[in-house]
């Protein structure tokens, strides 16, 4: 019964196949307990994606405290403490709680069994363990930001986060359970790609979000232990004084900031290369072309997994590293840089000679070109060592990784929610509110941090409570640019929720795509095949289109 | 040109020549990444409207990439970001190396204000005077936690760390008066850690600099109140009564005598015999690591009897102490700058000693 | 072998498959546990650099012989542990659930020694950072040496805790036979966990008290 990969037809759905299981993951088991002791990593990828999508909105909301703040030169709305502690907790809830765990956690959870036909990941208890990890870190995390209020942004620099008097021990010890949890999720990951691939997916047929996933648990694994320690010795520093850090005992405070990017490079490609990989999902399902250069795309996310881990001292340009180690770091940063442009090149190509539907997720894709390869050229920019003395720590820096973060990622996971949300609850959300979200999105995202860029180029150093009245103009457009923002970020909750309810039932293939995850029903069956399917061809072959070739 | 860029870019006036170099760069990285943007983006929409899905079902080639295609997307960034790296490298490494005609200025942030120290010269808070068309070196430290120096007119920027120095430098063009901002998050003052940088006409500054020279009590009373408990105007002075407090002159005499260490008159820029073998330069930084870590080269003829100030000696005052000895000297020329780094904050491992 | 049937979950094709994602599971567990450490070796080899007389003086405070004898105990027990596998795999339970109790043991007998250098460090005032008052050696440095001696060996005695609870569990297992013949994976893993830990011991060893 279930559809076999030549029975799928671009669209509609399959005449022959239910529009909607009746029983499906879902609701095949009922109750609270059922999801909270559940092993399914389909219902672990649905937990995360309630549990992330708090934590941004969480993020979002402390994003919007800073910006009525800096609406105003002096004191607006918090005190120089409050401002502190705001964007100390924006940073870490969005990049801890929402950045890191979001992607992998939400749809590689979801869909890397769908897409490699397995019936569930290697270890479902860690799986689930993940989960429970999550929680506690961001209990501990939050905990510590209601009694704690830690203000040492989201780097925690020695020797002001020994120092300061603020409650900086339980935001480490949260950050470090969480990156326990993406560990276990790394881990699990890796093994299932190599243990679990169903007959006839070679390591070369694997869909790039698998490539993607795959390169990014590598960098999780190897990454997040060093963050660990880091983060313990700087607790232990913070509550027993071991001199670890501290300069008076001999301790060395550039060593945290080594050990500190060691991870946090690398991780920022956590951050973007699963959204890289779903990106290339939607984007060959929308143009209905294979992607262009398969080989390039999978292999440039393991380029920069690689070279990833060689580029930290990017950070480090301004804090007296030796040139000769600036040189080094500069150069490599290039280097890394041009995977990207690789992928960037790749995607641009899969367009050429498609058959582009522009729907809502494609926008998505759109709007992560454009900001990923802005965003991009300004990082490598500042890679450019004489141009970062002038913006490190500045609005400018702020601004690039914005442009990643919310143009990339943010947008990368919205384009991955749009087109998977029919996959994973079965039902279709309103195509003309989606498009308004995203648009709306779009727009403020450009007004919020198109400012940003100029702000640093002025020379508005970050975190920065107060302002000269100089920069004051441009604050008030990221402000009012952030307000778009937020109201575009409403605007899709409200589409996807009410779709839940309201929505029509969207069939095992709403978008023709023929990615491997669609090769079951929507929402999948809670073994996630009613029988096995099997793999003839590349993801998104669509060859079998053209008359004469392939076919059914 | 350069002015249409500068403000349409909203980058600050430019307070010196390296400022305008860096401009340029500015220009140049922005004006490519504009093109490049603008060309894929271009490209992007261009596929976008052309290819639009114009009924269902329609039918697409299958491409697959030749090699030829692999090479551009590979080299053509490649050798653009390798351009912009060939460009900004060697100003950073311009940035990073004082000339040696430079005059120095030591300068401490703490919790939340700007300390500029003159050798032999005044003390002074949150305004750093400067003479137009000199170089100026700039050594900076921190006496609590890490804040950075930034001039945003001069595209400059360094990071103060407790413990040690870094240098960096700068030559303004013409009087003015240029904002200071502390740009490492340091707390509750962080952005309140302003500063003002006066750049005076060369001989107004010579002026103001005998002035504040001859008259210490003027100089004290704009010091700090911590560094008031300690009346000493000059870091010079200052140096010698630390350098008496801590007992230094127990072992090192001032007048060119031989006692248990080498004496220090004329002790600033000697080359001097090494235990061991080799010769050392007393710079800053020999004689800073010479307090932080005797044994590590112990001159010839003494004995590494000399205990540690490693954690005992706060930064600042081991600027101070190094002044001090700056000043002993017997001719009465004023010393030339030193070249290269003033304090190499990692002394070297040595493994051919034993304790 | 219907006994170990049962113990593939739904979702592998067969034991071995299992088998071998659970090895490869545990190797990638173990590189983390490697890096784990990693910081703090970086924190030792910046510092032992910085510091090199320091180091080199403070690492004659601690007794070179005891070390020594804690090297032996854990790669005795890294013996006895590889004979609990071995003997599982012959479904000897009751002669690998004792070799494993041994095992324990001598992981007793490791964090007995290390609690009598660590009572002979705080009487002497061998201590980290701020709490350090040992007179016979005021040089810097010295204090780092103990703030990373006492991070590398405390973060190694947590993991030999861990391992002792680990051991616990599967030595209740093998006595009541829950192992054996084709399904040893759980020993396996537990014993690579604990070479692991002796092997990060080995390290510690030369690093802390030879050189
Ligand atoms: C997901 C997050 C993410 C990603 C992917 C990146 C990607 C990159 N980042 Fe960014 N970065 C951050 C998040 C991220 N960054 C954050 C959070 C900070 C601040 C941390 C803090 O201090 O709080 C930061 C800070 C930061 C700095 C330090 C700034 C400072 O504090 O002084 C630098 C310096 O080099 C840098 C560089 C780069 C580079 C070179 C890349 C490269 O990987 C980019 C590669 C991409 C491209 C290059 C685009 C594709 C190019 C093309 C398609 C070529 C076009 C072709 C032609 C024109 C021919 N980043
Ligand atoms: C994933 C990462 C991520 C994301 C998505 C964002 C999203 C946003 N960020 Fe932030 N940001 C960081 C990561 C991120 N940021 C990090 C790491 C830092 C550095 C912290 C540090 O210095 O330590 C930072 C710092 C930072 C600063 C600098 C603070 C400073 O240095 O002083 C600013 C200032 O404008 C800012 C703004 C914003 C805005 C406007 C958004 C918007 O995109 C947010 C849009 C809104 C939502 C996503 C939710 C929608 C909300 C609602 C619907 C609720 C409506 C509520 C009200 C109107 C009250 N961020
Ligand atoms: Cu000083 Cu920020
Ligand atoms: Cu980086």
């Amino acid at each position: 019964m279930s559809p076999s990969p030549a029975s799928i037809p671009p669209a509609p759905a399959d005449a022959g196949a239910p529009l909607y299981l009746e029983r499906n993951y879902l609701n095949a088991r009922r109750g609270l307990w059922s999801w909270l002791t559940t092993l399914d990593h389909k219902r672990i990828g649905v937990m995360y994606l309630v549990l992330t999508s708090a934590a941004l909105f969480l993020g979002g909301i402390f994003a919007m405290l800073l910006r009525i703040e800096l609406l105003t030169p002096g004191p607006t709305i918090m005190s120089a403490l409050a401002y502190n502690r705001t964007f100390t907790l924006h940073g870490v809830v969005m990049i801890f709680l929402f950045m890191i765990p979001a992607i992998p956690g939400i749809f590689g959870n979801f869909f890397l069994p769908l897409m490699i036909g397995a019936r569930d990941v290697a270890f479902p208890r860690l799986n689930l363990l993940s989960v429970y990890l999550y929680l506690t870190g961001a209990a501990i995390a939050l905990y510590g930001m209601i009694h704690g209020g830690a203000d040492t942004g989201w780097t925690f620099y020695t020797p002001y986060s020994t120092t300061t008097v603020t409650m900086v021990w339980p935001i480490l010890l949260g950050a470090f359970v969480l990156g326990m949890g993406s560990i276990v999720t790394g881990l699990n990951f890796i093994v299932t790609v190599h243990t679990l691939r169903a007959p006839g997916i070679g390591f070369m047929r694997m869909p790039l979000f698998v490539w993607a996933l795959y390169a990014t648990s590598i960098i999780q694994v190897l990454a997040t232990p060093v963050l660990g320690i880091t983060l313990l010795l700087v607790a232990v520093e913070n509550v027993f004084g071991f001199g670890i850090f501290d300069p008076a005992r001999g301790g060395d405070p550039v060593l945290f900031q080594h050990m500190f990017w060691f991870y946090s490079h690398p991780a920022v490609y956590i951050m973007i290369l699963p959204a890289m990989g779903a990106i290339t999902e939607v984007l060959s399902a929308f143009a209905r072309k294979n992607t262009f250069g398969y080989r390039a795309v999978a292999f440039s996310s393991l380029g920069i997994a690689f070279v990833g881990f060689f580029t930290w001292g990017h950070h480090l340009f301004t804090s007296g590293q030796s040139t000769v180690d600036a040189g080094i770091f500069g150069v490599l940063s290039m280097f890394v840089g041009i995977f990207t442009a690789i992928k960037i090149f790749n995607w641009t190509a899969t367009l050429y000679r498609g058959s582009i539907a522009i729907r809502t997720p494609f926008i998505y894709v759109i709007a992560f070109l454009f900001f990923l390869l802005f965003g991009g050229m300004t990082g490598i920019a500042l890679a450019t060592v004489a141009l970062d003395v002038h913006w490190q720590d500045t609005y400018f820096v702020v601004a690039h990784f914005h442009f990643i973060m919310v143009g990339g990622t943010v947008a990368g996971f919205l384009a991955a929610l749009t087109y998977w949300w029919p996959k994973m609850f079965g039902k279709s959300y309103s195509e003309r509110w989606g498009i308004v979200g995203a648009t709306l999105i779009f727009l403020g995202f450009n007004f919020t941090f198109i400012p940003q860029f100029l702000l640093g180029n002025e020379g508005m150093p970050r975190r920065y409570y107060s302002y000269p009245v100089r920069f004051w103009p441009l604050n008030v457009a990221s402000t009012a640019g952030a307000s778009v923002l937020a109201l575009g970020f409403l605007v899709v909750l409200a589409t996807l929720l009410l779709s839940l309810k309201y929505g029509k039932p969207a069939g095992p293939n709403p978008w023709g795509s023929r990615g491997y995850e669609w090769k079951t029903l929507s929402p999948p069956p809670e073994g996630n095949f009613l029988t096995q399917p099997t793999y003839p061809r590349m993801p998104h072959d669509y060859d079998d289109l053209n008359p004469g070739r392939g076919g059914h | 040109m350069n002015e249409l860029m500068r403000r349409m870019l909203f980058l600050p006036e430019q307070g010196s020549a390296y400022a305008r170099q860096v401009d340029r760069l500015h220009y140049f990285v922005i004006s490519m990444t504009m093109v490049g943007f603008v060309g894929v983006a271009a490209t992007v929409l261009w596929f976008v409207i052309r290819y639009r899905r114009r009924a269902e079902g329609e039918p697409t080639p299958t491409i697959e990439p030749r090699p030829i295609h692999e090479v551009l997307f590979v080299g053509g960034p490649l050798a653009l970001f390798l351009v912009w790296f060939a460009i900004g490298y060697p100003l950073y490494v311009r940035l990073q190396t004082p000339p040696r005609d430079a005059m120095d200025v030591y300068v401490m942030g703490k919790k939340w204000m700007w300390k500029f120290a003159y050798p032999g010269g005044p003390n002074d808070m949150d305004d750093l005077h400067v003479p137009a068309g000199r170089p100026v070196r700039l050594l900076i430290t921190s006496r609590d936690v890490i804040h950075s120096f930034y001039m945003p007119a001069f595209r400059l920027k360094q990071d103060a760390v407790p413990g040690r120095y870094a240098e960096t430098w700068f030559q303004a063009d013409k009087p003015g008066r240029y904002e200071i901002f502390c740009a490492e998050y340091c707390g509750l003052g962080h952005s309140a850690m302003l500063g003002t940088l006066v750049v005076m006409e060369p001989e107004k500054f010579d002026a103001w600099m005998t002035e504040a020279r001859r008259s210490p009590a003027v100089a004290a009373a704009q010091d700090t109140p911590d560094a008031a408990a300690n009346p000493v105007a000059t870091l010079a002075r200052q140096g010698r009564n630390l350098a008496v407090e801590y007992g230094c002159m127990k072992c090192h005499s001032v007048d060119g005598t031989r006692h248990i260490g080498p004496s220090w008159l004329d002790l600033y820029l000697r080359k001097e015999p090494l235990e061991g073998g080799g010769t050392v330069v007393a710079d800053e930084g020999y004689l800073t690591e010479s307090m932080m870590d005797p044994g590590a080269k112990v001159v010839k003829g003494f004995a590494p009897v000399m205990p540690t100030f490693q954690g005992r000696i706060p930064g600042p005052e081991v600027a101070a102490i190094v002044e001090f000895i700056k000043t002993l000297r017997t001719d009465a020329v004023h010393p030339a700058p030193t070249p290269g780094r003033a304090y190499e904050p990692v002394p070297g491992f040595d493994p051919t000693r034993s304790r | 072998m219907p006994a170990a049937e049962s113990h593939v979950a739904h979702h592998f094709p067969d034991l071995e498959v299992q088998s071998h994602a659970a090895r490869l599971g545990m190797w990638l567990f173990l590189a983390t546990e490697v890096l784990l450490f990693g910081g703090l070796f970086t924190a030792y080899a910046l510092y032992r650099m910085l510091y090199p007389s320091a180091f080199h003086g403070a690492s004659r405070l601690i007794e070179t012989s005891m070390g020594a004898l804690n090297t032996v105990v854990l790669i005795t027990s890294s013996l006895t542990v590889a004979l609990a596998f071995h003997y599982s795999r012959q479904s000897r339970n009751r002669l690998a659930a004792l070799l494993l109790v041994a095992t324990i043991g001598l992981g007793f007998v490791f964090l007995g020694v290390k609690a009598v250098e660590y009572a002979h460090h705080f009487r002497e005032g061998h201590l980290p950072g701020r709490f350090y008052r040992y007179a016979g050696l005021q040089v810097p440095g010295a204090s780092m040496f103990f703030t990373v001696y006492f991070l590398m060996t405390g973060l190694h005695g947590i993991h030999v805790i861990i391992g002792m609870g680990v051991l616990t569990w599967l030595a209740v297992g093998a006595w009541r036979g829950s192992y054996g013949g084709d399904y040893t994976t759980p020993i396996e893993l537990g014993g690579m966990y604990w070479h692991l830990v002796d092997l990060i011991w080995i390290f510690l060893f030369p690093l802390l008290y030879l050189i």
